[in-house]
């Protein structure tokens, strides 16, 4: 009975998602409380989950299967709460209250946005509890298409601009990831994840069609959290967008793309996937790491701040990346570490610049010269915030990467 | 070499014309300047993802999979369902796109990606 939560945390948000411009039909500003009520119902269901299968809870840290609409397992789609994907539910669903909390004020008041709002949680959730390969590209799709509206929703020309190159590069990216799926899907015919992790230790990890899977799916993955080369999009969306979906979509939209990585590169292909492709690895590892110093290097030629917290995520995804390729259990718990902080990180510093700007029109580094004085609170904050960004102990940030960099030697 | 290239071309068109497809999608939706072109681009582009998984559904003599007794082989079901469910992620991505270009028409009057980076300057 307790699966049931699995498919609830999707369709709530989901179905809620229609209420806001429903309602708007007749209350004036419904949109504001109909989010906030789901997304602390969705908080309340993803806490109770990572409660369950955690290894105090009932399930003692068993893995909670839901098979939709009752089809078992390798036929139909199922959904999957352990460990790593009941964290993520988490981290989506406080991000989500925290986001709206901030956005009461400053955000766009239509109903449109709170639906979009809600459709982004839903698919997020989707992506972080599904078991299956296909449907995770649906919802990858649902994502993006939601965050191309909301980034649009700013009143004015840059923002469409910004949402339609990332329009151009998420949907080649979700593409490529699809190519990936169909390459796997011919190897071993079938799209469950666990059943196709059996497959293809049966079908070879050097076979080329197993390693064309691989290629493209990590590319079109690439796209999506934007590492280094793939990263064009990211500056110009985060720039332009409203200050509420910056940090929203800075969080989370990249954060629970990394996370279908290390699902799909641990759970699907498996570390032997790894072993048997060293040049796969070093490559990776090579592309990780250019992205980690360029990324570092454009954010400190930005004089916009939003641009600046824009490449820092480029670099932080670089080194999650390099984590992934480890294939170290060390370093494969930094990147996951690592990835909830820097997505509660960046909601913390994106909405400080939000404030920053709506209270005192301050955008650009230069601007911030003094602004301690007149905003103590919320510089200092953003400050404590930054410097944990950073990595200096005792801060999340030090242990994600303290832990990554353990797993590297 | 000559052989097996043949070889390749005459069973194995669909793939051959699912890379091409692909390929020219991508390069029109790189390489072209005009907001429109470079969504059909992207469509084309999905679209010789769909021809892949369609032509990986095929079997020689193969009916369609509606069950009766003794009447295989069937060919495979699930891709045409992922294409039906692909077509239409393809649709609503189209329509966003095209919303998106009206948009920025009727703000800045051109729908060339280079004159906009000229006005909104870009990078």
């Amino acid at each position: 009975m307790s699966d049931a939560v699995l498919p609830l945390l999707i369709a709530l948000p989901l179905l809620a998602a229609t209420l806001p411009l429903l309602a708007g039909l007749w209350f004036e500003n419904a949109g504001w409380p109909v989010a906030m009520t789901t997304s602390l119902l969705v908080s309340a269901l993803a806490g109770w989950l990572t409660w369950t299968v955690s290894p105090w809870g009932t399930t003692g840290s068993q893995r909670l299967v839901h098979d939709l609409a009752g089809y078992p397992a390798p036929y139909g789609i199922e959904l999957v709460g352990d460990g790593l994907s009941a964290i993520f539910a988490l981290l989506i669903a406080v991000v989500a209250v925290a986001v709206l909390v901030y956005g009461r004020t400053t955000g766009p008041q239509t109903d449109a946005f709170y639906s979009g709002y809600l459709l982004l949680t839903g698919g997020l959730l989707g992506m972080a509890l599904t078991g299956d390969l296909f449907n995770l590209f649906v919802f990858l799709e649902i994502v993006g298409l939601v965050s191309y509206a909301l980034i649009a929703s700013n009143d004015d020309g840059q923002a469409a601009y910004g949402a339609l190159k990332y329009l151009f590069l998420g949907t080649t990216g979700a593409s490529l990831y699809l190519i990936g799926v169909g390459y796997a899907f011919v190897a071993t015919g079938t799209l469950n994840m666990r059943d196709m992790a059996i497959e293809l230790a049966a079908v070879g990890y050097t076979d080329p069609l197993v390693q064309a899977a691989f290629g493209f799916v990590l590319v079109g993955f690439m796209l999506k959290i934007a590492i280094f080369p793939l990263h064009t999009w990211q500056p110009d969306a985060y720039t332009h967008a409203p200050d509420t979906v910056t940090a929203y979509i800075a969080a989370l939209v990249s954060t629970t793309a990394a996370y279908a990585l290390i699902r799909i590169a641990y759970g699907v292909f498996t570390v032997q996937f790894f072993a048997a492709n060293p040049l796969i690895t070093d490559a990776v590892l090579l592309v990780a790491s250019v992205s980690i110093v360029v990324g570092s290097l454009l954010a400190l030629l930005q004089t916009d701040i939003k641009r600046v917290f824009a490449y820092s995520s480029v670099a932080q995804f670089g080194m999650i990346l390099a984590a992934i390729a480890l294939q170290s259990e060390t370093a494969l718990f930094g990147a996951v570490i690592h990835l909830v902080g820097h997505g509660l990180m960046k909601a913390a510093l994106f909405t400080g610049a939000g404030v920053l700007n709506s209270a005192y029109g301050a955008r650009t580094v230069a601007d911030y010269a003094g602004l301690a004085k007149r905003a103590p609170i919320t510089s200092g904050m953003m400050a404590i915030t930054g410097l944990a960004l950073v990595g200096i102990p005792p801060s999340v940030g030090t242990l994600g990467k303290w832990f990554i960099a353990l797993g590297a030697v | 070499m000559t052989e097996s290239l043949f070889a390749v071309v005459t069973t194995r068109h669909a793939y051959v014309l699912f890379v091409l497809l692909s390929a020219i999608g991508l390069y029109m939706m790189i390489a072209n300047e005009h907001l429109v072109k470079k969504i059909i681009g992207l469509n084309m582009f999905q679209t010789g993802v769909f021809l892949f998984f369609i032509a990986s559904a095929y079997r020689v003599g193969g009916s369609a999979p509606i069950v009766e007794a003794g009447n295989g082989p069937y060919v495979s079901p699930l891709p045409h369902v992922i294409v039906l469910t692909a077509i239409v992620v393809g649709v609503s991505l189209t329509a966003v796109g095209l919303a998106l270009s009206i948009r920025l028409y009727s703000e800045y009057g051109t729908l060339r990606a280079d004159a906009l980076r000229e006005v909104i300057g870009d990078e």
